[in-house]
């Protein structure tokens, strides 16, 4: 087994571990490189379909290019997508800076979808190596009746044993591939040929590293225009991954915030 | 433990071979892992551009001198308590490996966190101020790392420049850890003089620890040997799912150690069922050929239609695990209530479930001083042996035979309370089925239906002491009897006369005892007769428990005859004795009795005469396609 195999391996076990304890899950799928290997995962945990709905909490801010693809792979992939609406910035507490308050709309959308279908599960896929905060996370991760994180309480994991019970009315977010990092992304998107959005490859020098919001997302420069680019930048690149993602850099603790009431 | 150490090979983007070995960092709070670990980061050139300059603006900020354990201390609330919370994971390089450190709080009041961390290493970083010397914190942590198997552990004696750099001062902190940790069966692979904050040691053997004469941190991480390798072991698939999404059967799961080709003969224990694996299911391409071996997870299909659940393990024949439902364990405890002799647990190990019961507590050790305490129970934090009983039989080895099968946690209200090994099974109450090949019956399932009119059915009649089961149960038999089928009555307090005679009434017994019954009744069903069982089976897991084993022969009827007409009734005078104190654990006093949510049928016969009773059962098993339509026809001529 090579490293991408037991990255698999270990991916599918967890996502069937939520599967079979959880009543009712979701997967979160934000259209980028990451939740489309996730998507990719659970057709291979559950061979060939994925037997709960995909969630895509759309904060109407995407690029066309996203939603194109979400509306053609939706349908290839034949999952059961489910769009939910955020609402209005209006609704979203004033005093984040201008470009956590525009993400936290999505922890805002998030809710109402929650409470919408009474998920007890949401499979996420944020990574360690992504952020220092997402870094501190459990694979079956609490979050208390408002959706936010306690990560001064967090439940012990020993062994892939997870704690998969919450509480009434609370959810888990679910991270199958927690323990992947950027590169590992790339390198599994290329072996098992999974489509990607164009806006990751390079143009005119430059390329989307991470895609959020248009307003609050940007590309970094490079000259990558394809996988194997991509990888030899990774290797040589010491501009971390969310370099382009504003809200990370209004304050020092911006996105822990965010992250602690509910954001992912 | 003899296993074969070979380096696992994971490839790299640029493609060369290096081995990845996950290293857990720890230590007493303020003896220097978080500095340790910034220190590492920067000599291996591990660092994004811009983090140095950041963290020295945090540091600027906060007028503090800068603090390399800034680095990982990212979170705002560590930033202010000054101590690392959480386990964080961090990946760098050394010449030969590819390191992914755990660092792990040293803070007692998160072991908890320390234990998810180090659960997960092949090595361990132990890391001692100079000045302060062996901690209570130190020796628990090295027990720990006993505790959960870790073997390889590099001892660090950090802040050497607080101590002039003495190699008398040295000396003495190796000895003492040295002995400790030779105490608990560890061998340090180095005691490494260091001074995090400076870099003496680190990467470098700088003047100041001229006298030092071993490895580096960073050249003892390079000698550190990655994982075991489990193909070797024998075959261990615990089952997480049966998936039926289309017309294939598949078993899923994580192959724990071993391997397994299409083919293959296996056994599915605990319950010792024969098969041969048909194909290994995969996705996009289907079926995959070739051995499969340890860490895959797989999917397969097997020759004949077996009853698997959750939980089971398939292994190869010869080589099963033992079935048992008694083991003793060597569990480290994290809840704030202690663990004491004949609590009532959930213990899971692997996917399987059961409850449990604390027979004995055989030791309890508070791993800072090493000194046992009263056998009496467990504190928060300390470590012991325990002796315990499961509701239901499962699958397992002992940690030195298998260290993935051989380990278990234990849940209390739903959240883990605690962890552990295996030390050994008690397997005494029946061999390893390495011979039981099922028999088939001679006949066919629809030759009886054909002379019964009928299925197999799993009729489960469930209610309150006096509620009318047994009344009706023997009503149903002699009506499905006269209308030429084949009913069978097993009624519970008959079959605890004879076949449970060994079973008391602790919940983990009555989970036996129902699951004995269930297990008699769906061979009854299986073999087209309609098993009507009767029985107070107040736990509702108990009976969800019973319908798995039934599966779709499973019918459930709630006799709910209110409690005052049960009392009033009382035809063996139970609640009479109950009342009078005279008869402990009786369902019917008190609020145990756990009502279906969805049986298929509810009866109160304080409502309804007997026969009324038996027509609407006789429905529903017609109407749910037990009962075949002649037997209509047949009924109203009668």
């Amino acid at each position: 087994m090579d490293h991408l195999d037991q990255l698999e391996a270990q991916s599918i076990y967890i996502f069937r571990e939520a599967f079979a304890r959880l009543k009712k899950i979701a997967l979160l799928w934000s259209l980028g490189k990451d939740s489309n290997v996730m998507i990719w995962l659970a057709r291979k945990a559950f061979f060939g379909r994925m037997p709960f709905p995909a969630l895509h909490v759309d904060t109407g801010k995407k690029f066309p290019e996203m939603y194109r693809f979400r509306d053609h792979y939706g349908k290839e992939w034949d999952l059961d997508l489910r769009v939910e609406p955020c609402p209005p910035i209006d609704a979203v507490d004033p005093t984040l800076p201008p470009a956590a308050r525009s993400a936290a709309r999505k922890t805002e959308g998030l809710k109402m979808a929650l409470a919408k279908y009474g998920f007890d599960g949401l499979i996420a896929g944020i990574r360690r190596d992504e952020e220092a905060t997402r870094a501190k996370e459990r694979v079956f991760s609490p979050r208390g009746l408002e959706g936010n994180w306690d990560v001064r309480d967090q439940p012990p994991e020993f062994w892939d044993h997870f704690n998969a019970s919450p509480p009434q009315g609370a959810h888990l977010r679910i991270h199958p591939i927690l323990h992947w990092t950027e590169a590992d992304i790339w390198a599994y998107t290329k072996r098992e040929n999974i489509p990607i959005i164009p806006l990751y490859l390079a143009k005119d020098g430059k390329r989307y590293r991470s895609l959020g919001d248009q307003d609050i997302t940007n590309p970094v420069n490079s000259t990558a225009s394809s996988i194997d680019e991509i990888l030899v930048e990774l290797e040589q690149t010491k501009v971390p991954e969310r370099a382009g993602r504003a809200l990370d850099h209004e304050t020092e603790d911006a996105f822990e915030r965010l992250r602690v009431a509910g954001y992912l | 433990m003899n296993m074969i150490v070979t380096p696992a090979s994971p490839a790299t983007p640029n493609g060369t071979t290096r081995p990845q070995v996950r290293i857990v960092i720890v230590g007493h709070v303020d003896h220097g892992k978080s500095t340790l670990v910034g220190r590492l980061l920067h000599e291996t050139g591990s660092l994004p551009d811009g983090k140095l300059e950041m963290l020295k603006a945090v540091s600027a900020r906060r007028g503090m001198p800068f603090e390399w354990s800034f680095l990982l201390d990212a979170l705002q609330t560590e930033r202010d308590q000054g101590i690392t919370i959480d386990t964080t994971q961090i990946r760098f390089r050394t010449n030969s490996r590819d390191i992914v450190l755990i660092d792990a709080p040293g803070h007692a009041e998160f072991l908890r966190n320390m234990i998810t961390g180090a659960s997960q290493a092949d090595g361990a970083v132990l890391i001692i101020d100079a000045l302060e010397g062996v901690r209570d914190q130190t020796r628990r942590h090295g027990y720990l790392l006993h505790l959960l198997g870790v073997k390889q552990v590099a001892v660090v004696v950090n802040k050497m420049d607080r101590v002039d750099f003495s190699a008398d001062r040295f000396k003495d902190i190796s000895d003492e850890i040295s002995a400790h940790l030779n105490g608990l069966g560890v061998t340090p692979t180095a005691v490494i003089p260091i001074s995090a904050r400076d870099g003496d040691g680190v990467a470098e053997r700088t003047d100041r620890i001229g006298w030092y004469k071993g490895p580096t941190v960073v050249e003892a991480l390079d000698r550190l040997e990655p994982a075991r390798p489990l193909e070797a072991l024998a075959l261990r698939l615990p089952v997480q799912a049966i998936y039926k999404f289309d017309d294939r059967r598949i078993v899923a799961g994580r192959i724990e150690s071993g391997s397994l080709i299409a083919g293959d003969e296996i056994v599915i224990m605990p319950a010792g069922k024969i098969a041969k694996i048909k194909t290994v299911e995969s996705w996009p391409v289907t079926p995959v050929a070739g051995r499969q071996g340890a860490g895959r997870s797989v999917g397969i299909t097997l020759d004949r239609e077996l009853f698997i659940e959750r939980g089971d393990i398939v292994a190869h024949a010869g080589t099963a695990p033992r079935e048992t439902r008694r083991l003793r364990a060597r569990i480290f405890w994290l809840h704030d209530k202690p663990l004491a002799k004949g609590d009532q647990l959930l213990v899971r190990c692997g996917p399987k479930e059961s409850r449990a019961t604390v027979v004995a507590i055989e030791k309890a050790v508070d791993p800072g001083e090493l000194s046992s305490s009263e056998n009496k129970a467990i504190g928060r934090n300390h470590v012991g042996e325990i002796d315990i009983s499961l509701s239901n039989p499962i699958a397992t080895d002992p940690y030195t035979e298998n260290p993935r099968t051989g380990r278990l946690v234990i849940e209390v209200s739903g959240r883990i309370a605690g962890g552990g090994l295996v030390l050994s099974v008690d397997a005494g109450q029946r061999a390893v089925p390495v011979d039981i090949v099922p028999v088939e019956s001679a006949l066919r399932p629809d030759e009886r239906s054909a002379r019964y009119r009928h299925n197999g059915a799993v009729v489960w009649l469930t209610g309150l002491p006096a509620s009318g089961k047994s009344t009706l149960a023997k009503a149903l038999e002699r009506r499905l009897f006269t209308n030429g089928g084949s009913p069978i009555l097993l009624d519970g307090d008959t079959l605890r006369a004879g076949l449970n005679s060994d079973l008391g009434f602790s919940a983990a017994d009555r989970s036996e005892n129902i699951r004995r019954l269930a297990e008699v009744a769906t061979h009854l069903a299986r073999n087209g007769h309609i098993a009507i069982v009767a029985a107070v089976s107040p736990a509702r897991e108990d009976r969800a428990a019973a319908r798995r084993i039934a599966d779709t022969a499973f019918r459930e009827i709630h006799v709910a005859t209110p409690a005052e007409v049960c009392e009033d009734r009382d035809p063996k005078g139970h609640y009479k004795k109950a009342r009078a104190g005279a008869l402990a654990s009786f369902t019917g006093i008190g609020n145990d009795y756990e009502a279906p949510q969805a049986a298929e049928l509810v009866i109160d016969t304080s409502k309804r005469t007997v026969a009324e009773a038996a027509d609407e059962i006789e429905q529903m098993l017609k109407t749910s396609g037990v009962l075949f339509d002649e037997l209509v026809d047949l009924a109203a001529n009668i």
